[in-house]
């Protein structure tokens, strides 16, 4: 039996992600400092471990409701009004996911009928692509540039707008490049999609991990909450990626579609991380500003970094990420990011692993000790003058 | 300077003292001299005090005892409590001296190289101070966190190297 022939045409055509062949590379390798992590370096707060541990004790082991728990959507709605001003009735428009990630996928799957197309910002995270294929659809990628900040160009969109145009996604702040885009710049887009009657999918994980600017919610802008499908999530902001949990909040409509494909494939998201959501979203607001802050340190310090090297670095004022470019040394992202794990022993992700706009660049993320990042970045250095 | 910037300097000094004042100018995207200027200032008011290392004595080797001691004093008149804690903070075996609220007037936290060594501290030189009423000596048997750093942590970096 030829087992891979079986294999539906469309996954065995997905391409392999880029980030998994440098996975592989580090795995081999000894002695790396790792700029290739896209999680936060804190462990989980304690407080919200330990309201996890103590739902165990007395015995929340069970299913929960499809949308999740209740006095957990109603801590995100409360959450979401009070942050950015955006209000969703916790029994119709807000659903707990498995992460951000679920979200995306049910976002596609619920909205993309066979051909349409998906406008992608390029570069962005992994997902998006391979999510708009496995629905049928088609992904149109938006290129973004470092000369514009990397932020979405309302005039690049509308170019690529066509009748079969169906869907926005938005994902600001970004991963990899740490673009943010303010509430003027969003209203920019918003008439876009007002003109050309689209849909918005806006990844908000990040937006807690906004610095010096106050984080928005395209949701929030005049006309477009019910075109909105708002997903986010706990992983980065609460530094808990491990309990895979995240929400969408959205127009009934849509909301009652990625329910009932969430109902079927996935019935409720774990219940354990939904405590800890909970506790969260409670008291976790201190904790929360405290990394935040740290990040905020830590993104100053490897911007001016890369900048003393000699390297062009913007500004990200989101994530956790700097996305300096490396076109000086006319190494593509692969290369310069394979020679300088070998010689330097220092991981990053070639931005191309985000997209072909990445090509030029190198994801380096913050998400690691003081320490660590003087070392990774001297090594850097050092290897930059070796060329 | 606002208040803010200022408590994050400290911070930032407390948490990790070999930071260079330019690091840290770097990190709080402000000037150097502004940093330095600011350092130099708390140290001479004194509200930065010195610059230290925590370090794990049982596993650097040495024999370390420590004990807490709940003192029970007489408040002298006209000087109170101050003088008296003067009088017991002064020995170079006195780590910390606390005037406490309850059962209690003083906590005395003694480090000597042996048990008999704190032992002969107190009965010689705290309990026969005139106005010591009482004391009760409490060996630390295990120190498990101190200055809110936990001496043998457990928890590791268990992210994959690279991710999404
Ligand atoms: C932009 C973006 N969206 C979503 C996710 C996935 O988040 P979650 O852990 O909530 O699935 C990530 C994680 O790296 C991300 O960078």
């Amino acid at each position: 039996m030829n087992t891979a022939e079986l294999v539906s045409p469309v996954v065995r055509e997905l391409p392999p992600s880029g980030i998994r062949k440098f996975f592989d590379l580090v795995a081999e390798s000894k002695g790396i400092i790792s700029l290739g992590v896209g999680e936060p370096d804190f462990v989980t707060p304690w407080h919200i471990r330990e309201a996890s541990m103590y739902s165990l004790e007395k015995g929340y082991t069970m299913y929960t409701s499809n949308h999740g728990l209740l006095e957990l959507r109603e801590e995100i709605a409360k959450y979401l009004s009070q942050r950015f001003g955006v209000n969703y009735d916790v029994r119709r428009e807000l659903m707990v996911t498995v992460g951000a990630s679920e979200g995306v996928d049910l976002a596609m799957r619920a909205l993309v009928c066979p051909g349409d197309e998906v406008l992608i910002p390029d570069p962005s995270f992994v997902s998006y692509m391979p999510c708009v294929t496995l629905a049928g659809g088609k992904a149109v990628m938006v290129p973004t540039v470092a000369e514009e900040e990397f932020k979405l160009n309302a005039k690049t969109v509308e170019s690529l707008i066509t009748p079969r145009s169906k869907i926005l996604m938005l994902s600001y702040p970004n991963n990899p490049t740490g673009a943010i885009m303010t509430a003027d710049e969003l209203k920019d887009i918003a008439e876009v999609v007002e003109r050309h009657n689209l849909i918005v999918i806006s990844d908000e994980i990040y937006a807690e991990l906004t610095y010096g600017e106050k984080p928005v919610s395209f949701a929030a802008l005049p006309g477009m909450r019910d075109r909105t499908v708002l997903l986010s999530g706990f992983s980065k902001a609460f530094a808990m990626t491990g309990w895979r949990i995240g929400y969408v909040a959205t127009n009934p409509d849509f909301l009652a579609a990625m329910v009932k494909i969430h109902q079927y494939g996935i019935m409720c998201a774990p219940v354990m991380g939904q405590m800890a959501a909970l506790e969260a979203l409670r008291n976790g607001g201190t904790e929360m500003q405290r990394m935040v802050n740290t990040y905020d340190q830590r993104r100053r310090f490897v911007v001016t970094s890369f900048r003393e090297m000699g390297l062009d670095c913007f500004e990200p004022k989101g994530a956790f990420y700097a996305f300096p470019s490396i076109k000086r040394t006319g190494l593509s992202s692969d290369d310069f990011s394979e020679k300088l794990l070998h010689q330097a022993k220092v991981a990053v992700v070639p931005g191309t692993a985000f997209g072909p706009s990445g090509e030029g660049h190198i994801r380096c993320s913050y998400a690691c000790s003081m320490d660590q990042l003087k070392e990774a970045l001297q090594r850097i250095k050092t290897f930059l003058s070796t060329l | 300077m606002t208040e803010t910037t200022r408590r994050s300097i400290l911070a930032i000094l407390a948490e990790n003292n070999r930071l260079a004042p330019e690091d840290i100018a770097t990190m709080l995207g402000l000037p150097v001299d502004e940093v330095a200027g600011f350092i130099r200032e708390m140290e001479e008011r004194k509200v930065i005090l010195k610059y230290n290392t925590l370090i794990n004595w049982e596993k650097a080797g040495e024999e370390m005892v420590s004990a807490l001691i709940d003192v029970k004093v007489q408040p002298q008149r006209e000087v109170g409590f101050d003088t008296v804690a003067e009088r017991i903070y002064r020995f170079p075996q006195v780590q910390s001296v606390y005037l406490m609220s309850g059962g209690y007037d003083l906590s005395v936290l003694i480090e000597g190289k042996g048990m008999k060594d704190v032992a002969l501290f107190v009965a010689e030189k705290l309990a026969t101070l005139e106005f010591v009423q009482s004391t009760a000596t409490h060996f630390v048997l295990k120190k498990y966190k101190q200055d809110g750093v936990i001496f043998e942590d457990k928890e590791e970096d268990h992210r994959l190297m690279v991710s999404p």
